[in-house]
């Protein structure tokens, strides 16, 4: 049976309808990621799932037991949040403690919970200071082990590291989850960073305006992206312009070169125009064995990133973005080379 | 650059002159009980007199229930308006201000009207009920002050999501207000329960008509009374208002530091 199980669930604010009859299912100590732009109503199911709002209908399960109409200090969830709400006036001992102090624990007992929770932060020896004698990102590590002292349920994570630097972001992102795999907890964590929810979720919940467009692990997410959102919100995509040959043969002229994809819409027909996409790293530059199309185009722009290379490729009327490995024998490619490219007609995908 | 600045220091020289020369003859008046000698005779006889202690003693004792009154009346007032109902705010701001316009005297007079011996709520019937119709009567004054003041503390912290972290752990509306939003704006509160204590001390109008015994009508009497007690009163109301500011700016020393930091 599902840890968390989420039914039909709608939120109405006024007039807007910002989630739009959601289900997702869940297994205990899964790290859960509802990925999507502004706006898309992650938040609100979170905040439907912490409590803090009243879902207009539906139903959140957790464990078995119905928590829908439960108010958020009775649900024993932990959560961060995006801004540390750390308890200004306690220093970080007493905010750690804090959950537990309501709980009621014993003094001796919460000063060792306490303890254990600084040092699986890395924070030993922090207890007497106060938040604003911490850093951001120790402010959240700080925030992060109130929110698991009282062992929740589940843990909540609203943004966290929207609010980090960009190093501190990805160092506590894995700090983060390899707490989160040593304690086993189940954990949903809300961002709009693609990149922040295809390193350390075992499952992405991809949502647009209220509704689910696909749930899956990171790879599936990227690798078979099941709506065209899905393709260009996560990760980059190049779209090509093709010429449907045989729609029953799934063959495409594609500059001129006949292609057989994968698949196609079931509304192509013969000599319809249908966009094809790809990600940038499967296309090469140059010749490579098992591309089976080549084209020739000039290089409109080059990004270096340091490791990788983003080139921007016209090919007649489309505009590519290749990424290739940077080589340290060679300088970049310049603006205005001609180049060829190759792919392999089976990495063409069809939204 | 250096005639501007001379200008500056005079505009600054003429208006401290302004306030200190006359709070320096008052002090230099204050002084001459004694003929031919400066002494602090007038102290003494003020601080030796009977009525000065205890309708001080009285005006102390009402000033810090009126606090704690206004306290437990605003604190809570102030932060479901800010969290729950943001939208009667405005409503909140023009009731505060209304014992700015309202004279204490309109009020004292629909307190008498309203609460008098022969009423149905009879609260000048005694000594207790009157000292409470006084303390009602005070925390209404105090309302602008006290509303701007915790007002002011709770827009320094992020109350909603601070609430929002403790209700999470477990915490209920009293645990959350009581542990949380009171530290955290504990120096807004005690600067506007000095203000609070200050107008208090001073008042006349209201305690007067009530006929209570407290320090404003009892300053009034000596002021017409005598001749240099009021001075040296006048100088020892200075020295507690000022006493009542400068707590406010050490404890503003210990306000909640913001502590929103990325790196």
């Amino acid at each position: 049976m599902a840890f968390l199980d989420v039914q039909n669930l709608t939120k109405t604010f006024g007039q807007t309808t910002v989630v739009k009859g959601v289900s997702f299912a869940f297994d205990k100590g899964e790290f859960i990621s509802l990925l999507g732009p502004s706006g898309c109503g992650k938040t609100t199911i979170l905040r439907m799932i912490a409590g803090f709002e009243r879902p207009t209908s539906g139903s959140i399960e957790v464990d078995g037991r119905d928590i829908t109409h439960l108010k958020p200090n009775q649900r024993q969830l932990g959560m961060v949040f995006q801004a540390y709400a750390l308890f200004p006036n306690l220093n970080v001992g007493d905010n750690i403690g804090f959950g537990l102090k309501i709980a009621g624990m014993p003094a001796e007992q919460r000063r060792a919970r306490i303890d254990e929770m600084l040092k699986l932060i890395g924070l030993a020896g922090f207890d007497k200071r106060y938040p604003y004698e911490l850093s951001g990102g120790q402010q959240q590590r700080v925030a992060l082990a109130r929110a698991i002292a009282p062992r929740p349920r589940m843990l909540l994570l609203d943004e966290p590291l929207s609010a980090l630097d960009a190093k501190i972001r990805v160092s506590l992102r894995e700090e983060i989850r390899a707490i989160q795999l040593d304690l086993g907890i189940t954990t949903v964590f809300v961002t709009h960073d693609q990149e922040e929810a295809l390193s350390i979720s075992d499952r992405i919940v991809v949502m647009n305006a209220g509704n689910i467009e696909q749930l899956g692990a990171p790879h599936e997410i990227y690798n078979k992206p099941a709506t065209r959102f899905v393709a260009t919100f996560v990760g980059q995509l190049n779209t090509i312009e093709a010429t449907v040959l045989d729609a029953a043969a799934r063959t495409v002229s594609i500059d001129g070169q006949a292609a057989t994809v994968p698949a196609l819409p079931a509304t192509a027909d013969n000599g319809s125009a249908v966009s094809l996409t790809l990600r940038p790293e499967v296309l090469s530059v140059g010749a490579r064995q098992g591309n089976d199309i080549t084209l020739s185009g000039t290089i409109a722009d080059v990004t270096f990133l340091g490791s990788v290379i983003r080139l921007r490729i016209t090919l007649g009327s489309n505009l590519l973005s290749l990424d290739t490995f940077n080589d340290q024998r060679t300088a970049p490619p310049a603006r205005g080379e001609k180049v060829t490219v190759s792919l392999a007609s089976k990495d063409l995908l069809v939204l | 650059m250096k005639t501007n600045r001379f200008w500056a220091w005079l505009t600054f020289a003429l208006g401290a002159a302004y306030f200190i020369v006359p709070l320096l003859a008052t002090f230099e008046f204050s002084l001459r009980m004694r003929r031919g000698t400066y002494s602090f005779d007038a102290y003494a006889s003020v601080f030796a007199d009977p009525y000065f202690v205890s309708s001080f003693g009285y005006s102390v004792v009402i000033g810090l229930v009126t606090i704690v009154v206004g306290v437990l009346v605003v604190v809570p007032a102030v932060y479901f308006v800010r969290l729950r109902m943001p939208w009667l705010r405005p409503f909140m701001e023009f009731i505060t201000l209304l014992p700015l316009v309202i004279p204490a005297l309109v009020l004292v007079y629909g307190y008498i009207r309203l609460y008098n011996s022969s009423s149905i709520i009879p609260f000048t019937g005694s000594a207790l009920g009157t000292d409470i119709l006084l303390t009602g009567a005070y925390v209404t004054l105090a309302l602008p002050y006290m509303y701007r003041a915790v007002d002011n503390g709770m827009r320094t912290i992020d109350i909603g999501t601070l609430t929002e972290a403790a209700q999470i752990m477990g915490a209920n509306q009293a645990q959350i207000i009581g542990r949380i939003i009171l530290p955290n704006i504990l120096v807004a509160i005690l600067s506007g329960a000095f203000l609070t204590f200050a107008i208090v001390i001073g008042e006349f109008t209201i305690a007067s008509l009530l006929n209570r015994p407290a320090f404003g009508p009892y300053l009034v009497g000596i002021g017409t009374n005598r001749a240099y007690e009021p001075a040296a009163l006048a100088i020892i109301s200075f020295i507690i208002t000022w006493g009542a500011m400068g707590m406010i700016n050490v404890l503003g020393r210990f306000a909640p530091r913001t502590s929103a930091r990325t790196d």
